[in-house]
């Protein structure tokens, strides 16, 4: 009983979170509710049992993924509401309910939910993290440490790209200053699109 | 009340739908990333459900990874945006036409 | 001896080949004569070959497996008796002459390295015809003269007259092989080997009818490659190519082709009299038939061909009646004033610079002595009078008819001895006598090179001495192959009469000829108005009548399927189909703007398609399997 309220309260909260972050137009709004239904959903796991999942969760969604974003977006202009330019709206909706209805109907139909073994059981002796940590640091040693690798790389093409002309500082500069710049630096790109 | 298995794939499914809306439907590039992450995350409910109640652990595994190729793609796709908006002034996708046929 | 035998037949390939390697470029002499030399060695191992089997020896060989599938065992064999020796003597000779000649005659012919591919890859063909020691190797000969035929008629192939003949040819040819090639497929499936051996002595076995139709279809074969009539247009047709090629290809070997396939399957044709009385019928009639379209032609070369048409007749007479020895006798002294005769016309044609009309023509005979004698020479072999070679072969085949009492055909052919000797010299008298009439298109006509003459000169001399001389040891040799028959007229009176009949029937028409054309040529117009005259200048009007009958509602029913099944459906299907892609790619190109919002859209529509797919096939894969249960 206690479990169906949790799942239909997140599932109730997590649907509203992530519907005002496609909807909004305001950037600040949507990094907000998207930060609380990554937390709501830390809560589905937890609920699974998938303890440790809803640990990284929080700690990797919330904590780095979200502040990555929030220092992406101070390099942009953040409080001026984001115009956007719809078209055909009526599709955008039609599309989605339509694969919305097509996955439920695969997912809910009892093709999938046989012939599936355990390859990796649950071990109920063992505590959540301890059996992810078996089980990571034997089975699946080779695509973490890819994972780990791709991180890597991610992380120095992050700098790479986000950290050229760091000494200059936007902010700082006078608007004039910020004017000439892109104005110098758009140059080539209109040459390149002359071509 | 029992929840089911399919109680969260309908979950998924509904949390995925709401990520493609936002797909379609931004014109703001870092909107368009947060709608991705959305798809991410309905994904991971769902692996981490299929886990749950199988009994079987690859599906948080799967999980596991999906976060770790979210963050890099952060990583990344955020360097891009920031190297796109210095050269520009703009994130709007509908300006990247430089890949008309 | 099988060295011999393999010289024999590989030199002239050796020949085509080395000068295929020179076939783009410009002219080099070097073709020619190393072409011509492996001949000689050809021709020389042949004559080794020929003492040896006039010790009464045979050389048969098998080089390789050729085909083995189940019963089929054909192997590449090749046989060397008392009468492929005989052939191998004549291609062997009458080539090399032809290609010496050649090499003054195609002197400024940008072609001049590939005519000598073509011609040493012709006689290659031939003698794999003639050696063949079975039937499908010798139909292989069979088609690859016809190849080189093809490719020499039609060697000068810018010429679209050129073209025509030579398509007309091969395709005449094709429909004959058809019946040639069911022929050996009954020979096959009766007897199961295709061996002459084999077959020669196995056939008496099988029922009459069967003979009869293996007969029928493989003397179909020989009318098409000795165009008998109805096949016989594309011979004349075929004097498009040059002379040389005339000369060996359409006079002395590819056209015997016919009568060497009757006389090596005579042990057949022996058990069907019948059918060989048609085939004499036949012969005495294209006889006849072709000497009278030769009588009115204005064409030189042309007046040749039907004269070697009216000369396979005598022969198709000869081997219909069981006499295949004279008939193989004929074929050979045949080809060798035939050859001299065409040879002669190409030195002709050469000095009036390729006028071929004989009217035109005229007091050849100071500028080109020695042409002029050997032309002569072999107009008078033509016309058999004694001593020289036609009279000991083409007589023998009148006094074969005689003795044989058919003597329709002994009249028919008597005529045509006339006929034979009155169109012969008027061509002579025509082209060599009278006033100079080329002068008027101011010609200034030359005798040919030397070593040209000289080329010539051997056949001038076997055209004198081949029956003379050659009688009676080919007699004695070909008989251990082919029936013994003499022919002999037992009443010595009615023999003399016969034989000085028509020795001066035959010179009183040749008086005419040289009375009426020697001099000042009058044109008869009552006579050339008149329908005979009409009728045989048109060739009895069957170009025409094929034209008619067969071109005409072919070219329609081609037009008929280019216009409506090609255009209208084949075309109309592939442009349709390309249109339709061309159309899809402007229609949706505009898909490709280079919006990343929306192709993100377009890529949803995609998943949510193959969602839709992927429904359908789940729910249709659980009804089929439901229904299964």
């Amino acid at each position: 009983m206690f479990e169906a309220i949790a799942f239909y309260l997140f599932a109730a909260l997590t649907i509203a979170m992530f519907t005002i972050t496609v909807m909004t137009s305001q950037a600040l709004y949507a990094l907000t509710a998207m930060a609380a239904g990554m937390i709501f959903i830390s809560a589905f796991f937890f609920i699974l049992g998938a303890d440790f999942l809803g640990v990284i969760q929080i700690i990797v969604y919330t904590g780095a993924v979200m502040a990555l974003y929030a220092f992406g977006m101070m390099f942009f202009d953040t409080t001026r509401t984001v115009v956007e330019k719809r078209d055909n709206p009526r599709v955008i909706f039609i599309l989605g309910v339509l694969a919305a209805t097509l996955v439920v109907f695969i997912l809910v139909s009892p093709i999938i939910s046989t012939h599936i073994e355990a390859n990796y059981p649950i071990n109920a002796a063992m505590g959540n993290s301890e059996t992810i940590g078996l089980i990571l640091f034997t089975k699946f040693l080779v695509p973490f440490e890819i994972a780990a690798v791709m991180l890597l790389v991610a992380m120095i093409a992050g700098i790479v790209l986000a950290g050229k002309k760091m000494d200059k500082s936007l902010t700082l500069m006078a608007e004039e200053e910020i004017a000439l710049m892109s104005a110098t630096q758009a140059k080539p790109e209109t040459e390149e699109g002359a071509h | 009340m029992e929840i089911t298995l399919a109680h969260y794939l309908v979950l998924s499914g509904v949390l995925f739908s709401i990520g493609l809306i936002g797909v379609m439907r931004r014109k703001n590039l870092l909107m368009l990333f947060f709608a991705t992450e959305i798809l991410l995350n309905a994904t991971n409910i769902g692996f981490a459900a299929i886990a749950h109640y199988h009994g079987d652990l690859t599906g948080q595994m799967f999980a596991f990874f999906v976060i770790a190729i979210a963050a890099s793609e952060v990583a990344v796709g955020l360097g891009l945006l920031i190297v796109w908006y210095k050269r520009t002034g703009k994130i709007d996708l509908d300006i990247m036409t430089s890949m008309r046929g | 001896m099988e060295i011999y035998l393999y010289i024999a037949l590989f030199a002239p390939l050796a020949g085509s080949l080395f000068s295929a390697l020179f076939g783009a470029s410009p002219k080099t002499s070097v073709t020619g004569i190393v072409a011509s030399g492996l001949l000689f060695i050809s021709f020389v191992s042949s004559a080794i070959l020929l003492n040896y089997v006039m010790m009464g020896h045979t050389v048969h060989v098998e080089m390789m497996t050729w085909i083995a599938a189940g019963d089929l065992y054909i192997p590449f064999g090749f046989v060397v008796d008392q009468v492929s020796v005989v052939m191998m003597m004549v291609v062997s000779v009458v080539s090399t002459v032809v290609h010496i000649y050649s090499v003054g005659y195609m002197d400024h012919d940008k072609g001049f390295n590939r005519f000598f591919s073509y011609l040493s890859a012709f006689v290659f063909s031939m003698m794999v015809l003639v050696m063949s020691d079975n039937f499908l190797g010798l139909f292989i000969g069979w088609e690859g003269v016809g190849l080189c035929s093809w490719l020499l008629i039609g060697f000068w192939y810018h010429k679209e007259s050129a073209t025509w003949a030579a398509n007309e040819a091969f395709i005449m040819n094709r429909i004959a092989d058809l019946a040639m090639l069911i022929g050996i497929f009954i020979v096959y499936w009766n007897i199961g080997s295709l061996q002459y051996d084999v077959v020669f002595s196995q056939i008496a076995n099988l029922p009459m009818p069967i003979i009869t139709w293996i007969g029928i279809f493989l003397f179909i074969g020989a009318m098409g490659k000795s165009a008998q009539f109805p096949l016989h247009t594309w011979l004349a047709d075929a004097m498009e190519g040059p002379t040389p090629v005339s000369a060996l290809i359409h006079a002395a070997t590819m056209v015997t082709a016919g009568v060497y396939l009757v006389v090596r399957a005579n042990p057949i044709y022996s058990l069907i009299p019948e059918v060989g009385t048609v085939i004499a019928s036949l012969g005495a009639f294209v006889a006849m038939f072709a000497a009278t379209m030769a009588l009115v032609n204005r064409d030189m070369k042309r007046i040749i061909a039907y004269s070697t048409l009216s000369q396979l007749g005598y022969m198709f007479v000869a081997a219909g009646l069981g006499a295949y020895w004279v008939a193989l006798f004929h074929l050979m002294a045949h080809a060798f004033f035939k050859a001299l005769l065409f040879l002669g016309a190409g030195n002709v044609m050469h000095a009036m610079h390729d006028e071929l009309d004989p009217f035109k023509m005229g007091g050849l005979k100071k500028p080109m002595k020695w042409t002029w004698i050997l032309m002569t020479l072999a107009s008078v072999a033509l016309a058999g009078i004694y001593p020289l070679a036609g009279f000991f072969s083409k007589d023998l085949i009148l006094e074969v008819a005689f003795v044989e009492q058919h003597y329709v055909l002994y009249t028919v052919l008597l005529l045509t001895a006339g006929l034979t000797a009155f169109y012969s010299f008027r061509l002579v008298a025509l082209i060599f006598n009278g006033d100079e009439r080329h002068l008027e298109h101011g010609i200034h006509p030359h005798e040919a090179y030397n070593f040209m003459l000289y080329a010539m000169a051997p056949l001038g001399l076997l055209a004198v001495i081949a029956g003379m001389v050659f009688k009676t040891p080919y007699y004695e040799m070909v008989t251990h192959l082919l029936p013994a028959l003499e022919y002999h007229i037992h009443n010595h009176t009615t023999f003399w009469i016969m034989t000085i009949g028509t020795q001066l029937f035959v010179i009183a028409a040749i008086a005419y000829a040289y009375k009426k054309y020697a001099k000042a040529v009058k044109v008869d117009k009552k006579v050339e108005s008149g329908f005979f005259y009409q009728l045989l200048y048109n060739q009895y009007y069957i170009p025409k009548l094929y034209d008619e009958l067969f071109s005409k509602p072919y070219r329609e029913l081609s037009r008929i399927a280019w216009k409506q099944i090609d255009l209208k459906i084949v075309d109309a299907t592939v442009d349709g189909i390309a249109n339709v892609i061309y159309r899809t790619g402007e229609k949706t190109h505009t898909m490709q703007n280079g919006n990343l919002s929306s192709m993100l859209r377009w890529m949803v529509i995609g998943l949510v398609v193959l969602l839709v797919l992927a429904v359908a096939f789940t729910v249709g894969y659980n009804a089929v399997t439901m229904r299964a249960m």
